[in-house]
């Protein structure tokens, strides 16, 4: 199987990107890992006139710490994610999912940025950036426009960007003391999409009051799901097991499954209850710099 | 369709050719380079029977496209043998790693460039490390003792060295 014919362009940096993007932004993608975009335009389910090429723009893999973000460029690799010690002591959920992303030959070539951009409900990093309340940087033709996690996922394979621009950096609060996070993801076979996931990071004071809670849920809906009740049922609470079940059950019932190969609508919220309440576990466990 | 012409280093050896943008890399190995030990297995980014190395990394070639290996260095199974066999090769030989041997080559790669970046890999690793590579006769236990020989005779060799 072989892609429908396309024009290749590889831009040298993001401005080049841009103005391309500008005049022919309708009929073109952006190619970055092309793990998702390639298999789909093998089927013809896509059939893009352009394939924009960002691997050839330097600048754009990074992971690194600011004073008030973690900073990571949107075409780091998820192999680069997994094996990153920063990423694996302060924002554990992304190392979780990084690990659970198909095998390790996609993840050497998978990007971050790709993941997100492409908005699959079923793809594990949208959840895990929600969790982790990121904002998305994107660039186009008037600059850098910031947006929220929350308002970046529209629907699926929908995103807020613009056909002119494209993604450069997702930043994610630094984590404060008392935080901790986790990515729990149930998969029929090795390597497979989620039947469901959980994405859940928890900010709990000396008190082991949740200061702050953040969920992101995965392939339980039309797009990536965050279970607002379920968050505010736990934020003021002095954590315990009940409170999580609670909040967990609470995020079942927030998911909106539907029934296909995977599993039926009813088994998926019952697995998101599960795995909800595992993740919330996890979170509090690594709260106290528990592994 | 734009066409490109492209270099990329090949075992060792430098190529340049045009190609359609839409040309897939392991089309190009296979067919415009000759080198049929890398498979098409699936079609579908699943079952690893194509990978091969791109600038050190072990990648399914049947999910990249030629253009973009141009100016990167390319190494397929048919490089690993240097005169005498690799080890990664004299070890699925001596413990039977392979049935049919479809999927040997990919194995191989993915083999190969786990033990560069993990010399000593304990079973979980190599069994995570080929989780991308399907052998559909199910011999992942052979596979695996194939990748502990090798591992065992490249420390070997490095002791001798």
């Amino acid at each position: 199987m072989i892609p429908a014919s396309f024009d290749y362009v590889a831009p040298r940096n993001l401005d080049e990107g841009i103005r391309f993007l500008e005049e022919h932004g309708d009929d073109a993608k952006v190619l970055a890992g092309g793990h998702s975009l390639i298999p789909l335009m093998r089927l013809r389910l896509a059939t893009p006139k352009y394939l924009l090429d960002i691997n050839r723009i330097p600048g754009l893999e990074y992971i690194r710490e600011s004073d008030h973000h973690l900073h990571i460029g949107s075409l780091t690799r998820y192999a680069d994610i997994e094996d990153s010690l920063l990423i694996q002591s302060g924002y554990t959920a992304l190392s979780d999912a990084a690990r659970h992303i198909a095998d390790p030959l996609v993840r050497n070539m998978g990007t971050v940025g790709g993941n997100i951009c492409h908005s699959d409900p079923a793809n594990d990093l949208p959840a895990t950036v929600l969790a982790l309340k990121a904002t998305m940087v994107a660039v186009g033709p008037s600059g850098e426009r910031v947006i929220s996690a929350e308002e970046f996922f529209v629907g699926t394979f929908e995103t807020a960007l613009k056909p002119t621009e494209i993604l450069r950096e997702i930043r994610i609060p630094r984590t404060r003391a008392g935080t901790g996070s986790a990515y729990m993801k149930l998969e029929s076979r090795a390597g497979d999409l989620a039947v469901a996931g959980v994405a859940a990071r928890l900010t709990l004071d000396a008190q082991c009051t949740c200061e702050s809670v953040g969920l992101g849920l995965t392939a339980v809906g039309t797009k990536v799901i965050e279970p607002k009740v379920a968050e505010a049922a736990l934020v003021g609470k002095k954590l315990s097991d009940d409170e999580i079940r609670q909040s967990a059950s609470l995020a079942a019932q927030e998911a909106q499954p539907t029934s296909d190969l995977r599993g039926t609508a009813d088994y998926k919220r019952e697995m998101v209850r599960t795995l909800a309440a595992r993740a919330l576990r996890r979170a509090a466990e690594r709260t106290r710099g528990e592994t | 369709m734009s066409r490109h012409r492209i270099s990329v280093t090949v075992n060792g050896n430098k190529h340049e050719a045009d190609v359609d943008s839409r040309m897939l890399l392991v089309h190009f190995i296979r067919e415009t380079l000759g080198l049929t030990g890398t498979h098409i297995g699936c079609d579908t980014s699943d079952c690893g029977a194509c990978t091969v190395i791109l600038d050190g990394k072990a990648v399914k070639s049947c999910t990249v496209l030629a253009v973009q290996a141009d100016g990167k260095a390319l190494f397929t199974v048919e490089g690993l043998a240097d005169g005498r066999l690799h080890p990664v090769q004299e070890g699925f030989l001596e413990k039977h790693g392979l049935q049919c041997g479809f999927c040997t080559s990919g194995m191989l790669m993915t083999s190969y460039w786990l033990l560069q970046r993990k010399p000593n890999p304990t079973e979980e690793e190599i069994r995570e490390a080929i989780s991308g590579n399907l052998c559909r006769c199910t011999g992942y236990v052979k596979i695996v003792e194939a990748v502990q020989y090798a591992a065992q005779k490249m420390s070997e060799m490095e002791v001798q060295s």
